[in-house]
């Protein structure tokens, strides 16, 4: 083949080359036809060697910048193309890993937990059986108090010895009876009373908080309930006590917060009053404290209790105490940390 | 505890609105549910007096009215069908704009024309005001109510018939029972308003009474049950209705007039909560009163015509020779108080509140009087009831008070005293109450109090109706809360040591496996700590599994409810069935709660309450999802769980294992059987898996060691491999983990079956993991590897026989 040929042939290749791939395929033809018209030298003398050479050398570069320049330009499409066929639609719903949920009243009591150890409070849990002693008898309840009735007690024995616990605060008994003051605990658990209605459960939950130390006061209480409230509500709330009457408190003081919805102007939450009642709270009886093996005279203490499916109802809005027990995964969905 | 406003003004000058008492009263502990005006539906009704009657020129049984209502009205026109009107009688009449009763609806009355006459507003019934005979006399006449000729024109009617009045209705505490009335309320009232409780009389004069008329013989053969009974003859009783004045006050208690008699018993026990009750001395045989527990199998018929069939358990008043009432709960038909009654015996007694608590749930029996003795009656009350009683007797003039006064007290009813120190009671409150305000408070609520020369010890004398106040405690409390708990100033903890407060590590080590849950997939559930004793059956336990030594509850809310739990899992299907009945297709849940096994049953010791796991999972999820937040578990707290092929009888035979922790079985996962899917109407699959927390617990982190990272890196090689059906996963990978030190890892990552695999048998892919030592000089060589590869397939097929696949 004459070079004159190889030229137009070699340049019709390449831009003939649709693709990188055809390009490639281009270029080792080209190279052939080369190898070719170079292996017509030896028919030259070998004064024109020199010159043929240096003709077929520069043709040989410009073909490989023509193959350059046409590899840029078909690169460039090829990514384009890529481009345009790898494209999606990012408005399309993200894949993710779904965790789970802990239990409202998990949350709740974890809560509750995180604020009252800031406070100095250590966690106790009792066991959910108890006896009449510790539910009862050491928390000052007479014998014929109207609470220790089979209507609002679950008993296990003929001898009413043995029953499901009415209250966390049987706990308080068995932390007094174990641990000299300072005592600074909380006690969260299951308890259980025959009822059963839209705001009451047989079981249903309880956190109980109690302090024993010297010169502990009626004020003191006030004191860590409004550090309590602003925590667990808004920094607004505050802390009402009014008169009340629990077996093992004296004085005994029912907690009242300011409603943290309409903050204290009146709404169908707070039923219009602007306070809510949250928690029965008082003095550690002097009785309990005998009971227990603690000087009445030498310390004094406080101790408050709250229905942490009171708390998560308020907080979160539930109405109906039946819902946490149902375990509806709809239900369960919604709470999160 | 309903308290009329009207009547609290006869024991103290009450100067306040019903709202300002309602704070008042909220502020010392006595919270106000409700406070309801009772002339809130009738409105705008005045009274006048007819002056003038035509007949209707259109309609026969109409009336032309005309009506004056003073200067400021007037005269107006009223046309009325009711016949009983007539010239210069007083009558309510609803003007323009008014709202009356009309059964339970409440009505607007707006002027208008009747058969084309102008009839500007109407004329009232008693029952169209709201009100009965026991109101206002006449109230239930049929017709127009006909007001005293001597009311005055123009006023509002309300304060003429008593509905310009407010009930409160008071939460009283249980601790005082002596606020169960309305002295005991008024007594509150008079101490938080600063003004002087005005007693009401106690005062009785004694008649001599010809020879043995009056004369009764009282025995309390149960004084445990009755520390105190008082009895009293009264003679020429003249039975009828009660003054105006008495039977409003019972009205707007609630209560209806019967007869002289029983309303005075009735107002007692409003006024000064001591239940009373009266018999008809003629019907008393034998002249006597034994007060016993009932023979078993003995019958009384009450008040109501209820005949109720007695145990020993029961308190009953009797006469000579059988039961006349059911002590403290109601009087016997058989002695009831009649119009021909002619003697009476008054019974004035404190009964054990526990027991009439009993009985009166027992039988299902309940009056006002068993309510005031559940809360609790005082023996000293008790002979102030009975002066009450004898004093309306002489007030009333219904009957001769003789002097057959017979006391049975077996209480002390002397009050305490003590002693108390004002700097304690401060030092509890932590506020600094002046002495004299201490003092005064507590003088204002009947404690006699002394002040020591020392200026901080005082001498106290308890009222004896307070049986609640036993320590300074109280007297701080009765001080506060009418010194005003606003006074309180929040402290923290001024004196108190620092104390270090949080989880421990078993309380962290529990939130943190919550969170390995949540972080599978699963949402933390809560159920009831009880189920059905039938849930042992629907899950096929054997009569003899350890599942089935349940405590039970005595007195559960139903049988559903009646057994301590001793596995999870039932409680756990619940929730499955729920969600799914419910259309939540899918789901896994998780809840960490106490099973509660019995040492011995029936119980002699509280059951061992043992933290238990359980999963349940419905719907897109199959076995080895369920069984992989298992074994999450075991890599978080680095346990080495190891699972077996099991049996349950709840699940499904072919997909259960039970779960090892070492060679102890700490619990089971599995499939539900596909039987009780069936009996339960279930589609979808359920997982179940139980687990002993407390077995992990123990074991929690201590199989945790740190082990040097190898200088080279491992080799891997896939081993696709021929094996019977029968041989396990498990069992191959123990196989091929035993054959060679070197084998670090051995994972399962196909399994496949049919095609050029012969039946019965199937072809496993397994990646296996080599590792030098730490400690080796160079890796492991290709021969070497080649070696281990040899000397685990020769295992394989000796133990297994399971072969490389062709």
């Amino acid at each position: 083949m004459q070079l004159d040929q190889v030229k137009v042939r070699a340049s019709e290749e390449i831009s003939a080359a649709k693709s990188t791939k055809e390009l490639y395929t281009a270029k080792l033809n080209v190279q052939a036809m080369l190898k070719d018209v170079m292996s017509g030298m030896r028919n030259l003398s070998k004064e024109e060697r020199p010159a043929f050479g240096k003709i077929v050398n520069e043709f040989k570069q410009k073909l490989e910048e023509e193959i350059a320049a046409r590899e840029a330009v078909l690169k460039a499409q090829e990514l384009e193309q890529k481009y345009a066929s790898e494209r999606v639609d990012v408005t399309m719903p993200g894949k993710k890993y779904v965790e789970g949920n802990l239990h409202p009243i998990t949350l709740v009591r974890n809560q509750l937990i995180d604020i009252f150890a800031g406070m100095g409070f250590q966690v106790f849990e009792g066991p959910e059986t108890e006896t009449e002693y510790h539910n009862f008898t050491a928390l000052n309840t007479s014998p014929d108090h109207p609470s220790r009735d089979m209507q609002d007690t679950f008993y296990l024995t003929q001898d009413l010895n043995l029953l499901l616990r009415t209250q966390t605060s049987a706990g308080q008994i068995r932390v007094m009876k174990n641990q000299r003051p300072p005592i600074k605990i909380l006690s969260p658990g299951r308890v259980f009373r025959p009822d059963d209605d839209a705001t009451h459960s047989p079981m249903f939950h309880q956190m109980e908080g109690l302090v024993v130390d010297k010169g502990i006061t009626l004020c003191d209480l006030k004191g860590m309930l409004e550090e309590f409230a602003s925590k667990m509500f808004t920094s607004a709330t505050k802390v009402r006590l009014r008169p009340s009457y629990f077996p093992f408190t004296e004085p005994s003081v029912e907690v009242d917060l300011s409603c943290f919805v309409c903050e204290g102007k009146g709404c169908r939450l707070c039923k219009g009053t602007g306070w809510i009642e949250v928690l029965g709270s008082g003095m550690v009886n002097r009785h309990v404290l005998e009971n227990c093996g603690v000087d009445p005279d030498e310390y004094s203490g406080f101790a408050f209790g709250m229905g942490i499916e009171r708390i998560a109802m308020l907080k979160y809005g539930v109405n109906n105490i039946k819902n946490f027990y149902e375990n509806d995964v709809r239900f369960l969905k919604q709470f999160k940390d | 505890m309903k308290v009329p406003f009207s009547w609290l003004k006869d024991y103290v000058d009450i100067q306040c609105t019903a709202q300002e008492l309602q704070d008042k009263l909220f502020s010392c502990g006595f919270e106000v549910e409700e406070l309801t005006y009772l002339g809130k539906d009738v409105t705008g009704v005045y009274v006048g007096e007819i002056t003038d009657i035509q007949k209707h020129p259109d309609a026969d049984k109409l009336q032309v009215c005309q009506i004056y209502f003073g200067e400021q009205i007037g005269t107006v026109q009223i046309c009325t069908a009711a016949t009983n009107v007539f010239v210069g009688a007083k009558v309510p009449a609803a003007l323009n704009g008014a709202t009356v009763l009309h059964g339970e609806e409440i009505i607007k009355i707006k002027n208008g024309k009747l058969r084309g006459v102008t009839s500007n507003g109407m004329m009232c019934s008693g029952e169209e005001l709201g009100i009965n005979d026991d109101f206002y006399p006449g109230a239930e006449v049929y017709g127009i109510l006909i007001l005293d000729k001597d009311t005055p024109v123009g006023i509002d009617v309300r304060s003429v018939v008593g509905l310009d009045d407010y009930i409160f209705d008071i939460a009283v505490t249980a601790n005082r029972p002596d606020c169960q009335c309305v002295l005991g309320i008024a007594r509150e009232v008079a101490a938080v308003l600063h003004q002087p409780l005005k007693m009401p009389a106690f005062d009785y004069t004694m008649s001599e009474v010809n020879g043995q008329e009056a004369d009764m013989k009282v025995t309390v053969s149960a004084p445990e049950l009755c520390p105190r009974y008082i009895g009293h003859s009264v003679t020429d009783i003249q039975i009828g209705t009660s003054p105006a004045w008495l039977r409003r006050r019972l009205a707007l208690s609630g209560i209806r007039s019967i007869s002289n008699i029983v309303d005075i018993t009735n107002f007692v026990l409003l006024e000064m909560g001591q239940p009373m009750h009266s018999f008809d001395m003629d019907m008393l045989s034998g002249r006597e009163i034994v007060v016993r527990r009932a023979k078993a199998g003995e019958k009384i018929t009450t008040l109501d015509e209820k005949e109720f069939t007695l145990t020993g358990e029961n308190l009953v008043i009797c006469d000579g020779d059988k039961p006349v009432a059911l002590a403290g709960i109601m009087g016997g038909l058989n002695s009831e108080i009649t119009e021909n009654t002619k003697k009476v015996f008054f019974e004035s007694a404190k009964f054990a509140r526990d027991n009439i608590r009993k009985t009166s749930r027992a039988l299902g029996q309940s009056s006002d009087s068993s309510a005031r003795f559940e809360r609790g009656v005082d023996a000293y009350t008790t002979e102030f009831g009975m002066a009450r009683a004898l004093h309306l007797v002489q007030q009333l003039d219904c009957g001769k008070v003789t002097g057959v006064h017979l006391d049975c007290n077996y209480a002390d009813t002397t009050g305490k005293t003590m002693t108390a120190s004002v700097q304690k009671i401060n030092a509890l409150l932590g506020i600094t109450v002046p002495t004299d305000t201490i003092i005064d408070i507590l003088q204002s609520l009947e404690f006699e109090v002394t002040l020591d020369k020392d200026g901080d010890t005082m001498s106290v004398k308890v009222p004896a109706y307070r049986e609640d106040v036993d320590g300074y405690p109280d007297l701080a409390e009765e001080v506060i809360r009418m010194y005003g708990y606003e006074h309180i100033t929040p402290t923290f903890l001024e004196k108190a040591s620092v104390t270090s407060g949080g989880l421990n590590d078993e309380q962290k080590q529990m939130n943190k496996f919550k969170n390995v849950l949540r972080l599978q997939g699963y949402c933390e559930a809560m159920t009831y700590s009880f189920y059905s004793p039938k849930s042992f059956d629907l899950f096929n336990l054997p009569a003899d599994a350890p599942e089935r030594n349940a405590v039970k509850i005595l007195n559960p809310l139903g049988e559903d409810l009646s057994i301590l739990r001793t596995f999870l899992a039932p409680s756990m299907l619940d929730n499955v069935v729920r969600n799914l009945r419910r259309g939540n297709e899918n789901g896994k849940l998780f809840e960490v709660a106490n099973v509660y096994l019995p040492e011995a049953l029936p119980l002699t010791d509280l059951p061992k309450e043992k933290k238990t796991l359980c999963l349940g999972a419905w719907g897109d999820v199959d076995f080895f999802d369920v069984k992989g937040a298992v074994e999450s578990i075991a890599d978080a707290f680095s346990l080495n769980l190891t699972f077996e092929r099991g049996q349950k009888s709840f699940l499904h035979p072919g997909i259960t294992a039970v779960i090892k922790l070492g060679t102890k079985e700490v619990g089971y996962i599995g499939e539900l059987d596909p039987r009780l899917c069936h009996e339960l109407a279930i589609e979808r699959k359920v997982y179940l898996a139980e687990l002993n927390y407390a077995d992990l617990a123990r074991k929690m982190g201590s199989g945790m060691k740190y082990e040097g990272i190898p200088k080279f890196p491992a080799v891997k090689r896939d081993l696709a491999l021929l094996a019977d059906e029968e041989v396990s996963c498990g069992e191959i990978t123990q196989t091929i983990l035993r054959a060679v030190k070197a084998v670090k890892a051995v994972e399962l990552f196909d399994v496949y079956r049919g095609g050029q695999v012969p039946a019965g048998k199937k072809s496993m892919a397994f990646s296996v993991t080599f590792q030098a030592e730490p400690t080796a000089e160079k890796p492991l060589s290709g021969e070497a590897v080649d070696g281990f590869i040899r000397k685990i397939l020769g295992n394989l097929k000796h133990n297994l026989n399971v072969e490389m696949r062709a």
